[in-house]
């Protein structure tokens, strides 16, 4: 204990308890600043992120009105912005029904594990920052140097795919213990949908993991900061990892985000509600709140891997750190926007164009990028030698990698085809035996 | 102190939740307490630094295998709560507490006949020296690049041999369910079926 006294000569009694609790809370390197730092951070980031929820909620209807032709809401507040407000105090104020087959337990939990993870995923994106002249984003609070995000995990990419891959667990629950046919229809489609698109999500950001070097939000973002292509050109991984693994990472984000045109899960023609037909009230606004957290979160996922989050040209007057809030409040807004584009624009697909897409084309897609991108990163740093310089050997792994590329690409359409072929040859099999006529009717 | 915490809440979390998938009656409860399982599982990980290990068993186990397991349960509709009283084994309860207790026999004796501290708790169990002790870490590198300079070099073969053979069960699962009779076949293919 001879140690940990010095702590004590502060007149901390927080100090003291902690030593007595913890030596590595107690020796110094953990006092109640970091404490308070940690507290405070979460809960502006709650707050900034419940914010920009109502702001985005009032933002969608805004612009998809204006696309159609409406005004929108403009009633309530200065241009309708209190709207969101006002609806959110309604639906608290209805009655919370629980349908009687309903699962209690399960029904009242699957709001809550819709929203943790759509919160959680937050808490690993640098919102700020002055990431200019080689500078990593640290800003001094308290004396202390740290990050503008709650968290700078050392997987922190990971981390997203984890929350992601735990949202589906609110709409599964949420469909099933309704005990009622569409929202349980809802819920399978939401499974199948989110596993399927998981895997072209994860494939498409382990090519900017490949050019990044890291897992750590915070340095993925250091490596794009800085001087770019002959200046003016950006070193974003949108443009380093060659736009494949962007397009690929925007479309299985809208479906991962149930959005049109992939709002399968809650498509009103055929579902009625879909996963959520049975609540009401409180909680049937969480999933709101949940649904729109994912779509601001997944703006700025996608702003972080691939243009640089807050990284951006420091032009003074303003505090270093607030340049980086203001490029990644710009960057945010375009693909905040993008998203409201989409639903306003394009039309529900298929579900069998739904699953075409995710299996046939984007994991195939982004599977061969990643191949061909780790090929030529090694052969430019050398690894192989051909021709005497990297220079060939890069444009022998372009050759080849192209190659492989055009022959893989030929064999899956093969594949596909015969797949069809034999399918077809059997269905016409049976259709000569009479056996099922009709279900081939209208298939066309 | 806090490292005891945090190990007992866990251990709390993951003996309540394996518990619950044996005891909970319907399918999709024993389902989600073997979510909560992993999930304590996920924080002891953590609390050992290995950030990676952690994340990857709330991505594959909680987020897919279990996922899958939800799936299936309610595709099957086998979520109506089942006549338990139906034994499809004769006996089986009995053989299952019995090894239990034997399994847990045998792990409890031989951490006593080991002792705290050192491998001598895998030597105990099994009459080997334990494999993974000699590995000098580096603790400057983090537990991901650990984790992959192991897998693509020392253990490169099993590695690959094990996603072989996931490959192979994948196609094998597809070969055995497929109809084989050339019934029931459904054509999804748009544009295609001109019947």
């Amino acid at each position: 204990m001879l140690s940990r006294s010095a702590s004590l000569t502060n007149g901390h009694f927080f100090n003291a308890v902690l030593a007595a609790g913890d030596p590595y809370l107690g020796d110094g390197s953990v006092d109640l600043g970091d404490v308070i730092l940690a507290i405070a951070k979460a809960i502006i980031a709650f707050v900034v992120l419940l914010v920009a929820v109502m702001l985005m909620v009032w933002f969608e209807r805004k612009v998809v009105s204006r696309l159609q032709n409406r005004i929108g809401p403009n009633v309530a507040g200065p241009f309708g912005i209190l709207q969101t407000l006002a609806d959110g105090i309604k639906l608290f104020f209805k009655e919370d029904i629980i349908p009687t087959r309903a699962d209690r337990f399960v029904f009242q939990l699957a709001p809550y594990l819709a929203l943790v993870p759509a919160f959680l995923t937050f808490t690993i994106i640098p919102i700020a920052g002055d990431f200019s002249d080689g500078q990593n984003g640290a800003v001094t609070i308290f004396g202390r140097e740290t990050f503008v995000q709650v968290a700078d995990l050392p997987v922190g990419i990971l981390f997203f795919l984890a929350m992601s891959s735990l949202a589906v667990y609110g709409i599964m629950l949420a469909g099933w213990s309704s005990g009622s046919k569409y929202p349980l229809l809802g819920s399978v489609r939401a499974s199948a949908q989110a596993i399927s698109y998981e895997a072209a999500l994860g494939l498409s950001l382990a090519s900017v993991l490949l050019v990044a070097g890291s897992l750590s939000t915070n340095e993925i973002v250091q490596a794009q900061a800085g001087e770019g292509f002959g200046g003016i050109i950006p070193r974003w991984n949108l443009i380093v990892t060659g736009l494949i693994p962007f397009v690929v990472f925007v479309i299985s984000g809208t479906a991962e985000l149930n959005r049109p045109p992939f709002d399968f899960v809650e498509a009103e023609q055929e579902l009625v509600g879909g996963f959520h037909t049975e609540y009401s009230s409180i909680r049937f606004s969480l999933f709101f709140l949940a649904e729109f957290m994912n779509t601001v979160t997944m703006s700025a996922i996608i702003v972080t891997l691939f243009l640089g989050g807050p990284a951006g040209p420091n032009f003074g007057f303003l505090p270093g750190w607030l340049w980086g809030f203001v490029w990644f409040f710009l960057k945010l807004l375009i693909f905040l926007f993008m998203f409201v584009w989409f639903r306003a624009t394009l039309p529900r697909l298929r579900y069998d164009q739904l699953m075409d897409l995710g299996w046939k084309v984007l994991i195939p897609l982004s599977l061969a990028w990643l191949l061909l991108l780790a090929a030529i990163r090694q052969a430019r740093n050398g690894v192989w030698e051909y021709g005497g310089s990297a220079f060939n050997s890069t444009l022998l792994a372009l050759a080849i990698g192209t190659g492989l590329t055009v022959i893989g690409v030929g064999l899956l359409g093969l594949a596909i085809r015969s797949a069809r072929d034999e399918r077809l040859r059997a269905a016409g099999l049976v259709a000569v035996a009479g056996v099922s006529d009709s279900g081939l009717e209208g298939e066309d | 102190m806090v490292d005891i915490i945090v190990f007992l809440i866990s251990a709390a979390i993951i003996l309540g939740g394996a518990a619950g998938v044996i005891a909970s009656n319907h399918p999709v409860h024993a389902a989600l307490s073997l979510v909560a399982t992993f999930f304590g599982v996920a924080v002891l990980f953590v609390q050992q630094s290995a950030h990676f290990l952690a994340l990857v068993q709330v991505v594959v186990y909680a987020g897919a295998i279990v996922v899958l397991f939800l799936f299936v349960i309610m595709l099957l509709g086998v979520d109506e709560t089942e006549d338990l009283t139906v034994e499809p084994l004769g006996g089986q309860r009995q053989l299952a507490g019995i090894l239990g207790v034997l399994v847990l026999g045998l792990i409890l004796g031989g951490l006593f006949v080991a002792g705290p501290g050192g491998d001598r708790g895998a030597l105990a169990l099994t009459g080997q020296q334990s494999k993974t002790l000699p590995i000098e870490l580096d603790e400057s590198e983090s537990d991901v690049q650990l984790l992959a300079e192991d897998l693509f070099t020392r253990n490169v073969v099993a590695f690959e041999a094990t996603a072989l053979l996931l490959t192979i069960a994948t196609v094998g699962a597809v070969v055995l369910v497929r109809n084989q009779g050339g019934e029931d076949v459904v054509v999804d293919e748009p544009g295609t079926a001109s019947a």
